[in-house]
């Protein structure tokens, strides 16, 4: 499964400036080895332990993971990822 | 009885509006059982919002904890509708009103603020209501006379709607299947979530946040990231991200289709409310989703949303804090 990963500018010293990246897996875990392989450094600013760092969010298809599945959820060809970091509303 | 003595009392008990031309299947028929959207207008409160509610709770929940007293001086990180709501509290009850406000907010909020009589100190662009809240906090330990009534900690926030926004949506609509709410401070969704709940077996609670430009993201590391207090994860069923190009086209839909003039959040609110209506379908199944009008769209007009292309909308919105 190929998806395109949106990076957010605070991550995006690990992709070389780039907002969007191509990543490979059929779950959201191997997505991001699939980052992690060609980004090096990258998880440990996403992933804490084995859950999503707290005050980083992972949407699939504009979902927020933390409700879908978590790391385990299922990636389907054409998929969009957002990595975004925590912030503020109200 | 809609005669109060005092604008404060005439709160809540806000029109819950069926969408009958918006709602995918209004009538129960051969296809399926109806799938109908309700519009609670939280646009009908004093100042013309949701945030009435937590504010007037936080503030007489503080005046019951003898934490503030007439002349006392608040505190108060917001992109808007809270300062504008406890500015007029605060106005009627004899405080001083102090807001943090992101810089990119609209100039129609400004106004009101001031007119309110509200001192409005501004924050960077940069990170948001990130960097509010960091602001306002920062002040609140150099001026320990000020109170901050802090609406992303504040038990009282979720309180109000646990008690008054929960209790009107079931009252009108005790079939409910689905609340949609925006996830800002998350105190609508945990108050009527928990409310909800407790009494509508199998409710499902949906939340969506809206996604803005890359500025209000540009934190410098992670940890600067925010989660407020309040929030519960336990308390939500989903949780979807809206950005603006989609935001501002249902804002659009609801006038055009039921004449309904809300603000930009609203728009995130109902296209997280149609996709579960389009699940609804998909399955087969009867569903009654109620979502909340945040505001009217006429603090907004100045944004741009209002006119245009979508695509000129979106735009002009690059970098606002429209929700």
């Amino acid at each position: 499964m190929s998806v395109t990963v949106s990076i957010p500018t605070i991550l995006r010293t690990h992709t070389g400036g780039e907002k969007r990246v191509s990543a490979s897996g059929d779950t959201l875990q191997a997505i991001i080895a699939d980052l992690e392989a060609n980004y090096s450094g990258i998880t440990e600013r996403i992933v804490d332990g084995d859950k999503l760092h707290r005050f980083v969010n992972i949407y699939v298809n504009d979902e927020d993971v933390r409700f879908s599945g978590g790391l385990e959820t299922a990636i389907s060809d054409g998929d969009s990822v957002t990595i975004l970091p925590a912030v503020a509303g109200g | 009885m809609a005669r109060y003595d005092s604008l404060l009392q005439a709160l809540g008990n806000t029109p819950l509006v069926g969408l009958q031309r918006l709602s995918p299947r209004w009538d129960d028929g051969e296809d399926g059982p109806h799938v109908r959207l309700w519009a609670k207008l939280e646009d009908r409160n004093p100042t013309g919002s949701i945030k009435d509610r937590p504010a007037l709770r936080m503030i007489e929940q503080a005046e019951r904890d003898g934490l503030v007293k007439p002349g006392d001086t608040l505190l108060e990180p917001t992109s808007g509708n809270t300062g504008i709501s406890l500015a007029m509290a605060a106005l009627l009850k004899g405080y001083r009103m102090i807001c943090v406000m992101p810089e990119n907010t609209s100039i129609e909020r400004r106004q009101l603020l001031e007119l309110y009589g509200a001192k409005i100190i501004y924050s960077p662009a940069e990170g948001g209501s990130n960097t509010a809240v960091a602001t306002a906090k920062d002040l609140a330990a150099e001026h320990p006379e000020w109170v901050m009534l802090y609406q992303y900690g504040n038990p009282a926030n979720a309180a109000a709607h646990y008690e008054g926004t929960g209790p009107e949506v079931l009252a009108d609509l005790p079939e409910i299947t689905h609340f949609v709410g925006g996830l800002g401070t998350t105190g609508t969704l945990m108050g009527v979530g928990r409310f909800l709940r407790e009494r509508a077996p199998g409710v499902q609670i949906v939340a969506a946040e809206p996604r803005y430009g890359e500025g209000v993201y540009a934190l410098r590391n992670i940890d600067e990231g925010f989660v407020p207090e309040l929030y519960d994860p336990d308390m939500l069923t989903s949780r979807y991200s809206v950005g603006s190009f989609e935001a501002v086209k249902r804002t659009r839909e609801l006038v055009e289709v039921e004449g309904i003039f809300a603000g930009i959040s609203t728009g995130a609110i109902l296209h997280a409310a149609l996709g579960m209506a389009t699940k609804a379908v998909k399955a087969g199944e009867r569903a009654d989703i109620a979502f909340t009008v945040c505001d009217a769209g006429w603090k907004y007009l100045s944004t741009g949303a209002y006119a245009g292309s979508l695509d000129d909308a979106e735009d002009a919105l690059e970098g606002q804090l429209w929700a």
